[in-house]
């Protein structure tokens, strides 16, 4: 593998920015195989900024990563507060890894706050940073520490570095004109740098990116980035960093390709834009803003050159209602949301079972019920969207798996919605949303044709021989029925929720065939075709772990550390909730055990043994969390013992 | 109305003539026998080939109600779709194509109960739809409660001892929703109703009519001091642009400014006063004195009630500003490349 990265950029104003910085080497460089680093700070100390730097310099450098931003639900909560602790956590490795990590290596501790949440998840030995200037005992007693943590003797077990990072930006910028509070605003950069030479992190693209990301304010981009390269040459002279690290690029990792670093969210906008091309409709969304799916709507509304319409919506159910119209009318049809946004729209999405039309309803799972964990993640919407309607109205569910998935699983959801005429049922979920990994950008002849075709003309002959349009009468394979769309001449037909005869679509309260009409839209749902499910088995084990969503990655490593120890475990995943593979009830009973872990209280478990008969163990995490993979090796290892 | 013929321009036009029959379907129309919803149904029917817009590109859609059944009985396009979402069905339908003539039908319970929150979002953006509201005063499909616009005090199933919350006065609150264009006609006057569907047809941007119809089963009589002709007379305010604003026998009342509240009341006219009779202006770019003329109306007898269109104004239409912004993103950066937008930020290349 290689890393090719772009070169230095000469700017108008003659300065270069982007030049790669290399550690002098006067010091001791050591090689890892993987690294987990935590930054935390106040929700206002642009935590997330930094961790996003650190993320791209370091998927340009070739790593396998993969991030949680952890942050509270409020905009600022109040500063240097528990509650106000805005994280994020980066996992980077010379090999291929699954999820953001179990127990950080470094932790960046911007204040006292920071330090006693996180405290808790270091491994003894763990690297501490912390911010000094900000332990004054005032900060300290706001969090409950009665004396200094970093002189009690608390941190006797960690390799704790005292920084005084404030001090030390401040200092650095003086040569600005900047007001000490402006200054202290670039600590953050500071920080990145210090921990950029740490890890021999390319520099350039953060450079650039500040550069640009202040274009209209210079004065601030070269504050920052002094700040930037103060804190590199800070790791580089002070002896209080003896050591630098070296993480491989993860050349076996990767399939040949054009990679880049994409978050769930980012990549399932991608994915709806690339299905409306695929399938030839404009993409139409009707959306309300709800964390943490506000995101989608923020990227497709920046795509009107795709012919992307956005509508934002008085509400959860205008958005849905404005989405279902564009389907009626033709277009890709998208409404994106949370879990409570889906309670709102669910007679709506009843609406579009009767009159199957094509729509799609992505629900970004976040913290439950009522308004919940806004800015945390679970799989709690599982039964929702399977059940969460009145009447008999059968949706089919797809779930990404990992944050670049959500790109495939926005096609998959849209080749079942166009070809069965059906609303269907995409679950992501915060964690997803939020999290990032490398992405290979698949060249655009390998996506799937979604091309649809509408009704062009009369679909049936009357007994008289009259040839007539029945907006219900079915494609026999699938079970569809014509879409055709206004404007079309001839098919002038009326549909709506009211019960409606096969074929002619009239209204009809008759008995037998309302009978009819609920078991065909169910066999037209239970029909679609799904992949059957794969799975992962090379030792012929007795237990199996099944998952779905984005528990893929904490699953799948543990089971790759079970499978170190020499134990042997069988893994497959679900990507279709409904219906089911074909195949995952045959899959189910040939293992003794079956494990289940959802971060719900058994929801996919409960389906599984409803359906299959199967004796399926759930073992569940609702704690806004992923799944450590540690805490799953030991669950399934007592599994597997039991 | 420049852009008013524009906008109705990007829908197709029939090729044949078109007659009242091409709109009828062939469902057969499940209203209670002697409901006004027939007379606006054959309005409506009538009125359409007036318009000369190929059937097909034609939609109605409505929400739940008796009134919601219009749409089986159009040989249209149509959507029956569920209470009170109707405009917003309708406002993605419009703003996807703007080459469809877009209708909502809705009742006084769907639009204003239920729906409220669609339809003044609806009238705030100012889409390219048609929204005839028809207002019985009453709850007819689920057999007779009071609605948001039943007067104080109605005696219905759910209210033995008389409602108690005021009534909506839908003209008001369209204005107040910052409504383009907003009439009031009445089911059994159809030249009146054809001429004020004429007009909303040829708004651009979303027009309220809101239609007094009678429910001869839950509350029959109920608009009576508007159409027993002497009655009337006295009754009903026929509002034309640029008359002067003058009813009763002979218009022997007319409608002045108070010089002491600047609100509008009614007078008799005498030669003294004859010159202080305001002139109606629909297109007024305030809507204040429309919405002073609409608080005329006594809610409960109804006297002093304008109809005709007190509100026609222009502005800019959402449909077309959506599609502006379309056409302006495409023209700054080119049509949508997806291989440039996946390759956008950093990439870095694998070699096998």
């Amino acid at each position: 593998m290689t890393s090719q990265v772009s070169s230095p950029a000469e700017q108008a104003d003659g300065t270069v920015v982007g030049e790669q910085r290399q550690p002098a080497g006067a010091k001791d460089v050591r090689r890892l195989n993987r690294v987990i680093i935590r930054f935390a700070g106040d929700s206002g100390d642009g935590m997330q900024l930094t961790g996003d730097r650190f993320t791209s310099e370091t998927a340009s450098f070739g790593n396998d990563l993969s991030t949680l931003p952890n942050f509270p639900a409020e905009i600022r909560a109040p500063a240097g507060t528990l509650p106000g602790v805005s994280s994020f956590q980066l996992h980077f490795a010379d090999h291929d890894i699954l999820t953001p990590g179990d127990a950080p290596n470094v932790l960046v501790a911007m204040n006292p706050a920071a330090l006693k949440a996180n405290i808790g998840d270091m491994p003894r030995g763990a690297e501490i940073i912390v911010n000094t200037d900000e332990f004054t005992k005032r900060a300290m007693q706001k969090v409950g520490y009665d004396t200094s943590p970093l002189e009690d003797g608390s941190l006797d077990g960690y390799h704790l570095h005292p920084v005084p990072l404030t001090t030390l930006t401040v200092e650095a910028l003086k040569e600005f004109d900047l007001t000490r509070k402006e200054a202290e605003r670039s600590k953050n950069m500071f920080a990145l740098g210090l921990l950029s030479w740490m890890y021999h992190r390319p520099t350039e693209g953060t450079e650039k990116f500040l550069k640009s990301k202040f274009a209209k304010k210079p004065d601030i981009a070269a504050a920052n980035i002094a700040a930037y390269r103060a804190g590199w040459n800070f790791g580089e002279t002070t002896e209080d960093f003896a050591v630098s690290y070296e993480v491989a690029p993860a050349a076996k990792a990767f399939p040949p390709g054009t990679y880049r670093n994409i978050s769930g969210n980012l990549a399932l906008a991608y994915g709806l834009i690339a299905a409306s091309r695929q399938a030839d409709l404009p993409l139409f969304l009707g959306s309300y803003p709800i964390t943490p799916a506000s995101d989608i709507l923020h990227e497709l509304s920046r795509h009107k050159n795709f012919g992307v319409r956005t509508f934002q919506a008085e509400d959860e159910i205008a958005g849905i209602g404005a989405a279902l119209g564009a389907a009626f009318g033709g277009s890709l049809a998208v409404t994106t949301t949370s879990g409570p946004g889906v309670a709102l729209k669910s007679e709506t999405i009843g609406l579009a079972v009767s009159l199957e039309l094509p729509l799609l309803v992505v629900d970004i799972q976040r913290g439950g019920p009522s308004t919940g964990l806004p800015t945390k993640t679970e799989q709690a919407d599982l039964l929702q969207a399977m059940y969460g309607r009145n009447g008999e109205a059968p949706v089919p569910v797809v779930a990404p798996r990992t944050p670049a998935d959500c790109f495939d699983a926005a096609l998959e959801a849209a080749r079942i919605a166009l070809t069965y005429r059906t609303p269907v049922f995409l679950l992501s979920d915060g964690y997803l949303a939020n999290g990032s990994e490398p992405w290979r950008i698949p060249e655009t002849g390998e996506l799937p044709d979604l091309t649809v075709q509408f009704a062009q003309g009369p679909n049936h002959t009357l007994d008289d021989g009259t040839e007539v349009f029945w907006p219900y009468k079915r494609d026999p394979h699938t079970l569809a029925r014509p879409w055709a769309v206004p404007g079309t001449p001839g098919l002038e037909h009326r549909i709506g929720g009211i019960e409606k005869q096969d074929g002619t679509g009239n209204i009809s309260y008759d008995p037998a065939n309302h009978d009819f009409m609920v078991r065909t839209r169910q066999a037209k749902i239970d029909g679609i075709t799904v992949p059957d499910i794969e799975v992962d088995d090379p030792d012929r084990a007795k237990t199996l772990v099944l998952g779905w969503g984005s528990t893929y990655g904490p699953i799948t490593a543990a089971v790759r550390r079970l499978r170190a120890a020499g134990e042997a475990i069988a893994q497959a995943h679900l990507r279709h909730l409904n219906p089911f593979p074909h195949n995952l009830g045959d899959v189910l009973k040939k293992y003794d055990k079956v494990v289940v872990p959802e971060m719900n209280l058994g929801q996919l478990a409960t389906l599984v043994r409803a359906k299959y008969l199967v004796d399926a163990e759930s073992y569940n995490q609702v704690n806004g969390m992923p799944f450590k993979a540690e805490q799953l090796a030991t669950v399934l290892k007592e599994a597997i013992d039991g | 109305m420049a852009d008013a013929n524009a906008l109705l321009q990007l829908v197709p036009r029939a090729e044949g003539k078109q007659s009242m029959k091409d709109f009828k379907s062939d469902q057969e129309v499940r209203w209670c026998p002697g409901c006004g919803d027939y007379a606006i149904l054959a309005a409506v029917q009538g009125f359409m080939p007036q318009l000369g817009l190929a059937k097909e590109n034609i939609v109605f859609v409505s929400g739940i109600g008796c009134s919601s059944r219009f749409p089986y009985y159009m040989n249209t396009y149509g959507m029956h779709s569920i209470h009170g979402r109707a405009p917003a069905i309708a406002t993605g339908l419009a703003a996807s194509r703007r080459d469809l003539s877009v209708w909502v039908v809705t009742g006084d319970g769907d639009a204003l109960s239920i729906g409220g929150n669609h339809l003044i979002h609806a009238l705030r953006r100012n889409v390219n739809l048609k929204i005839l509201l028809f207002n019985n005063r009453i709850y007819g499909l689920t057999k007779g409660q009071y609605s948001p616009t039943s007067e104080v005090g109605k005696i219905t199933k759910s209210t033995p001892m008389g409602s108690l919350d005021a009534p909506f006065n839908p003209v008001s609150l369209a204005l107040g929703a910052e409504a383009s264009f907003v009439a009031r006609t009445v089911d059994s006057d159809r030249k009146h109703l054809t001429e004020v569907l004429r007009q909303a047809a040829d708004h651009p941007g979303t027009a309220l009519v809101e239609i007094y119809q009678n429910c001869n089963i839950f509350n029959d009589g109920a608009f009576d001091a508007l159409k027993d002709k002497q009655q009337a007379e006295e009754a009903v305010i026929r509002l034309e642009h640029g008359q002067p604003i003058r009813f009763g026998a002979d218009g022997a009342k007319g409608v002045v400014r108070d010089a002491g509240t600047g609100d509008l009341k009614v007078v008799t006219v005498t030669p003294d006063n004859e010159a202080d009779v305001l002139l109606h202006d629909a297109h007024a770019a305030s809507p204040s004195t429309a919405f002073a003329l609409s608080r005329l109306a006594d809610p409960d007898t109804l006297h002093h009630t304008p109809i005709g269109v007190l509100r026609s104004v222009e502005r800019p239409v959402y449909d077309t500003l959506m599609a502006d912004q379309l056409d302006t993103a495409i023209q700054q950066n080119g049509k949508g490349d997806l291989a440039a937008l996946f390759a956008g930020g950093d990439t870095w290349t694998v070699v096998g």
